[in-house]
């Protein structure tokens, strides 16, 4: 009698295993095992030629962290989610409320919110370049029209080509993010918006005082989303400014890139993978934390 | 509260919706524009410029876009086919079976939303190089194959599932495999459709590792084609370069006219589990 319940729950645990068997190699090969060797390279030098990789301890450390070139793209990485994603969250949920609401053309509204998500990065980015060609960019068109201002070149300005690539992002991801917050949206039972509404409250109010924060578990879901590919989606850079002028826009992934496949510095470009995977994980905890305390569960 | 208040309160949003649309929408426009103009009009806008396709042509003759498009669609269908059966398979596992190691596993299938194989390039290039697989489709497809988010996704359809279904394939003598065939795959068909367009266009449109993983015409997707011909300073015309941007993005952007509805279904589908 013993015997038989764990001979049925061995077999289950070896069917358990060998259905997840599979997969599980395959992940382990290319996420798990390399996020861990990336960690064990940072601590040794580029082999070259015949010369082997050697420990160095934290050498590559002490270099990125002296390194002013990773400390402006830390900064630029940092300016670039700060920038772009509160304003695509806003967009998002202004979108996401027309789009649900009674509105003349709605569909052809939510056509144009949603298609720069369908597009590929890099083929978004190639419009975009177009766009912001100085003199006869349409950018430069409008401007020079509406405004009177003169040319000016965009991207290639240090000033200025970080944040138009951010516009770029930002046009690219709003499409996107607005689509949660329309799923979440129909989940709002009309009940509560009609009862605030019997007792006199405005739409504003409705907004901040029922919808916003019945919205805050899509804003948490969004948000993680957001940084992540603030710090993973790189493409449109390799089109509008390969980083530059003078770095001005660069962002950590491309500089990851640059070291290892353009400089051939494997094992820097291994510590500054470890830089983004732990800016990564610290965000993505401090995220939970913070935005937890103020989601509204039901 | 009163009528004349709520109408044009509904105004201001209404023109709210549609600058923004059309502001978003400017861009798409101008690239169609240029395409299907000749050079000379690409700043100079004339509603009655002649139409021509010749940019197309012009795009198509100067890159190798026929080889690209077949690499991608082969890439797409590769990550896809593997991305089904290998999710499937380990959904199942997390979703009805208890094995010692569960939680623990579970928990590094998510690690993967937040630590992806995007990020871990150069570890995944060495691990190509000596599986001698540099500069092929495989090579770009594998890193993505088992993925977090299609297993997590899959799990969640198949824990919906009731039981009861499952006990009574079972009594009839079936098998776990022909359980998982019979009763889950039919039943999750939803959440299969909204994954595949989620997996195809992120597939479709991926960049950075295709870039690294290839370099020559057989193997590189249209997204890495595209960036070779429009880095070209060659004094290529712009209306080219667009045109070749939309033939790229051009049968997912059909697809997405003509699925629209599925498509916004599907990813909120995927959004809200």
């Amino acid at each position: 009698m013993s015997a038989k319940p764990s001979m049925t729950s061995r077999r289950e645990w070896i069917y358990g295993w060998l259905l997840l068997l599979p997969a599980m190699v395959l992940l382990f090969a290319f996420t798990h095992v390399p996020a861990i060797t990336t960690l064990l390279n940072s601590f040794f030098s580029t082999p070259r030629g015949r010369r082997a990789a050697k420990f160095v301890g934290v050498e590559n450390y002490d270099r990125m962290l002296s390194d002013p070139v990773f400390w402006k793209v830390f900064w630029n990485n940092v300016w670039y989610a700060v920038g772009t994603i509160p304003v695509s969250i806003a967009l998002a949920i202004a979108m996401a409320l027309w789009v649900n609401d009674r509105l003349a053309g709605r569909s052809f509204v939510r056509m144009a919110y949603f298609t720069p998500t369908v597009l590929p990065l890099i083929a978004v980015a190639n419009i975009w370049l177009f766009f912001y060609t100085p003199g006869f960019g349409l950018f430069d068109q409008i401007t020079g029209y509406l405004f009177g201002w003169p040319s000016s070149n965009y991207l290639g300005n240090t000033d200025t080509a970080l944040v138009a690539v951010m516009v770029v992002t930002v046009w690219k991801e709003a499409g996107f993010f607005m689509i949660f917050y329309l799923a979440a949206l129909q989940s709002i039972p009309l009940s509560l918006k009609e009862a605030a509404q019997i007792e006199g409250a405005g739409r504003w109010t409705v907004f901040w005082r029922i919808t916003f924060p019945l919205l805050m578990p899509t804003t948490l879901f969004v948000s993680v989303n957001a940084v992540i590919n603030s710090f993973r989606l790189v493409d449109h850079i390799f089109i509008l400014t390969d980083g530059g002028p003078d770095n001005a826009s660069k962002l950590l992934l491309f500089l990851i890139y640059e070291v290892a496949f353009r400089h051939w510095e494997t094992a820097y470009a291994a510590s500054l993978t470890v830089a983004l995977l732990v800016i990564l994980s610290l965000l993505a905890i401090g995220q939970f934390y913070f935005v937890d305390r103020k989601v509204h569960y039901k | 509260m009163n009528a004349t208040s709520f109408s044009y309160d509904r105004l201001l949003n209404t023109l709210g919706a549609w600058v923004l649309a059309l502001m978003w929408a400017l861009p798409l426009v101008y690239a169609v524009w240029t395409a299907f103009h000749p050079a000379a009009y690409e700043a100079n806008f004339d509603l009655f410029a002649p139409l021509t396709l010749e940019n197309f042509a012009k795009a198509w003759q100067a890159a190798p876009f026929a080889r690209y498009f077949l690499n991608t669609v082969i890439l797409v269908t590769m990550v896809l086919a593997g991305q089904f059966f290998l999710c499937t398979l380990a959904a199942y596992s997390f979703a009805r079976f208890t094995f010692p190691g569960r939680n623990i596993l579970f928990a590094l299938v998510l690690l993967q939303l937040l630590v992806m194989p995007d990020i871990l390039i150069v570890e995944n290039y060495k691990t190509m190089r000596l599986l001698d697989l540099v500069d092929t489709i495989p090579a770009i497809a594998l890193p993505y194959v088992a993925s977090g988010f299609g297993i997590f996704l899959l799990r969640q359809t198949f824990m919906t599932i009731p039981r009861e279904l499952d006990e009574a394939a079972r009594i009839e003598g079936a098998s776990p495999l022909g359980v998982l065939w019979k009763v889950y795959i039919p039943l999750a068909k939803p959440t299969y459709l909204a994954y595949g367009l989620i997996s195809v266009s992120h597939h479709w449109n991926n960049f950075l590792w295709p870039l690294i993983v290839t370099n020559s015409v057989e193997t590189r997707p249209v997204t890495v084609g595209l960036n070779i011909f429009s880095a070209i300073d060659s004094g290529v015309e712009w209306s080219v370069i667009n045109a070749a941007t939309l033939m790229t993005s051009g049968p997912l952007l059909i697809a997405f006219l003509l699925f629209q509805r599925q498509f916004v279904q599907s990813f909120m589908r995927a959004g809200i589990k």
